[in-house]
């Protein structure tokens, strides 16, 4: 089912005493979900992420815009007229149910010529336990299960009715790293097998990256860039969206362009054609750095981490914004790591200017 | 006895001995004088030990009237003013303006005393031969013949008392359920309005099994208290219970220590022991059913 977002907007009344001027959680949003596809709500707490969420599933009414299901305009429409199944943060699993009852609920409030035989919601339900793998469980309570089977059961739930939307809050906040990793590519599996539509939401930009065949990022309920994982790392739009992705995080400098020429500090670290001169800032990707005896970017070394795969260098420069800036290099690459400085090139691909003021994206042309 | 464990006794030592002299003494020294045949309480002596005094209350008409208003009692009150209870807490929790007021208002007979409210429903159900009470004339009003519920029959009499006592208990049953209603994770009300759960369902299904423990501690609770209920019928009906034939059990254990007919603390002591036979028995059923139906 394909999803279309007109101009999505919610405003919720200002609360407390002085009663400010509305919250504005989602703002103008437009965006359009293909058919089949799996997306990625992204941004950080307060970004309007679970708001879409809940106006998609029909939780919350919109103040402004249109949602579509294909071609139906659903904004006017109550959730359990959407067809959409929701998982939610905490599961919501009745607690007082088994396995079992809890993923026939949804076939069991149905009524008159919609309603399916007890053998067929049965058969129904074992089949989707099937298909999260928890058939083994199903006259279990949900307090007797781990968190990764609760989410299994909470998915089979949501697709028992076979919407043609599914919807996924914080899907995998509750689980603990090792779990996280296992879920999230189940969740992929399963999202693959049934070809449903689905959205999740996520503050957690390696989850999005991971498995969602597109990201949306999300801040202060404005979209700030849409596309494939790959495409939003290599080429964010802004640097909050560069700052957003990647582990460990892009590394920004304060910097200036002067005729065609990137300056962080004094050093001329790059040439850049067809930048104005202003200052910038300069994001660089911890593997955008080449440690070379001659490199253009001077930094004090600090200490050096030795991962296996990789090496960690970590260096400090006066101009960096952070405290540390964090370089990765491939075991192989050899850095003279005995001197207290050390000098790195930088990749022209790996390296990104944003406008001082509005921090967008100002492109370049490496020579 | 290693240090840790002696210490842990220290530990407990006030709590054991307060609940001894308070709890354990006095129940063993009831149960001590329900078996001793003819005590005389001015000479502390007694003839013989037996059973003579529970024969003597079970065949005692006052004691059987009084046991009989207390099943009433109990059978009439404790469902009604739970259910009733329920039906308003869930009413409360689903209104918004006004919500603190009407908690305010259905809470007052809690902090009111129940003498207070025994005069005001005696005034209100009173008929004498000068004047009717205010329900008589509604009654009038509809077209009814008058009925003295303070002194009149006794299903006129058993009705003021039910509805006295259902009154007086029902403000903290509301408080107890708005708070377990409050306390159920919104979240399932969103996940069973995703799957367009009917609301009669959504409130058998789902809040009636969540706030089950609390509906069965309200139930056990009120059954021992419907029990041991006495001052609500004085209240009502002056503290010459027998006459009225309004007697509790309770009232019965008091009428035999202190009454005008009393200073007989065996036959006291006897009702009493039965009376914790009988509230031990419901109370043990109670726990029986409510491991099969209340899940969670």
């Amino acid at each position: 089912m394909k999803i279309v977002l007109q101009n999505l907007t919610k405003k919720f009344p200002g609360r407390g005493k002085k009663a400010q001027s509305d919250v504005i959680a989602v703002n103008d949003l437009s965006f359009e979900i293909s058919d089949g596809e799996l997306i990625a709500l992204l941004g950080p707490s307060g970004c309007g992420k679970s708001t879409t969420l809940n106006l998609i599933c029909g939780l919350e009414k919109p103040t402004g815009g249109r949602i579509f299901f294909g071609e139906k305009d659903i904004t006017d429409l109550s959730p359990e007229l959407r067809g959409v199944g929701m998982v939610f943060q905490n599961y919501a699993l009745y607690p007082h149910l088994t396995v079992r009852e809890n993923i026939v609920f949804p076939l069991e409030n149905r009524k008159g010529k919609d309603r399916l035989s007890k053998e067929e919601m049965n058969a129904r339900a074992l089949e989707t336990a099937r298909l999260v793998q928890i058939e083994e469980l199903m006259d279990r309570k949900p307090g007797e299960l781990s968190g990764g089977q609760q989410q299994r059961v909470a998915i089979a739930r949501a697709l028992v009715k076979m919407p043609g939307v599914l919807l996924l809050d914080e899907p995998l906040s509750n689980l603990d790293a090792r779990l996280r990793l296992k879920t999230r590519e189940e969740i992929r599996r399963i999202q693959k097998q049934t070809g449903i539509t689905t959205v999740f939401v996520t503050h957690d930009q390696d989850e999005a990256m991971s498995i969602s065949d597109r990201i949306a990022v999300m801040r202060e309920g404005v979209l700030m860039q849409l596309g494939r994982p790959q495409e939003v790392y290599d080429n964010p739009a802004s640097l909050f969206v560069a700052r957003f992705l990647g582990t460990p995080p892009i590394n920004v400098f304060e910097g200036e362009v002067r005729n065609q020429m990137l300056y962080i500090g004094d050093e001329a670290v790059l040439a850049v054609k067809d930048v104005p001169d202003q200052p910038v800032w300069v994001g660089v990707r911890p593997e955008g750095f080449l440690p070379q005896k001659d490199g253009a970017l001077s930094c004090e070394l600090n200490r050096v981490e030795i991962l296996g795969r990789d090496i960690s260098i970590i260096s400090s420069h006066p101009a960096c914004t952070g405290q540390t800036l964090r370089s990765i290099i491939s075991a192989e690459m050899r850095a003279d790591t005995s001197d207290s400085v050390v000098r790195f090139a930088l990749k022209p691909g790996k390296v990104f200017l944003f406008h001082k003021e509005t921090e967008e994206r100002i492109p370049f042309a490496a020579v | 006895m290693s240090t840790n464990n002696k210490k842990a006794w220290l530990y407990l030592l006030p709590a054991l001995l307060f609940l001894i002299f308070f709890m354990v003494y006095p129940l063993i020294d009831v149960i001590i004088y329900s078996v001793e045949e003819g005590y005389n309480f001015a000479s502390q002596t007694y003839f013989g030990v037996g059973t003579y005094n529970f024969s003597y209350v079970l065949h005692d008409p006052y004691f059987l009237q009084a046991v009989k208003n207390t099943f009433i009692l109990v059978i009439i009150t404790v469902p009604v003013s739970t259910g009733l209870a329920l039906l308003i807490s869930v009413g409360l929790s689903s209104i918004r303006p006004l919500r603190e007021l009407y908690q305010t208002i259905y809470f007052l007979p809690y902090v009111t005393n129940t003498l207070a409210v025994g005069l005001v429903f005696m005034i209100l159900f009173q008929r004498t031969e000068y004047t009717d009470g205010m329900v008589n004339l509604l009654i009038n009003w509809f077209g009814g013949e008058s009925v003295d519920f303070i002194d009149g029959p006794y299903w006129a009499k058993m009705f003021v008392l039910c509805f006295y006592t259902i009154w007086v208990v029902m403000p903290f049953k509301i408080l107890v359920l708005t708070s377990a209603l409050a306390s159920v994770n919104p979240d399932y009300y969103k996940a069973a309005r995703v799957d367009g759960t009917p609301r009669l369902r959504v409130f058998t299904k789902i809040t009636l099994p969540m706030i089950s423990p609390m509906i069965f501690y309200l139930v056990i609770t009120g059954f021992i208290g419907a029990f041991k209920a006495y001052s609500d019928a004085v209240a009502l009906f002056g503290t010459d219970l027998n006459a009225a034939g309004m007697n509790t059990i309770v009232g019965y254990v008091y009428d035999m220590l202190y009454g005008d007919s009393g200073g007989y603390p065996s036959y006291a002591s006897a009702a009493a022991v039965i009376l914790f036979v009988i509230v031990l028995t419901i109370t043990c059923v109670n726990l029986l059913v409510s491991k099969k139906r209340v899940r969670y």
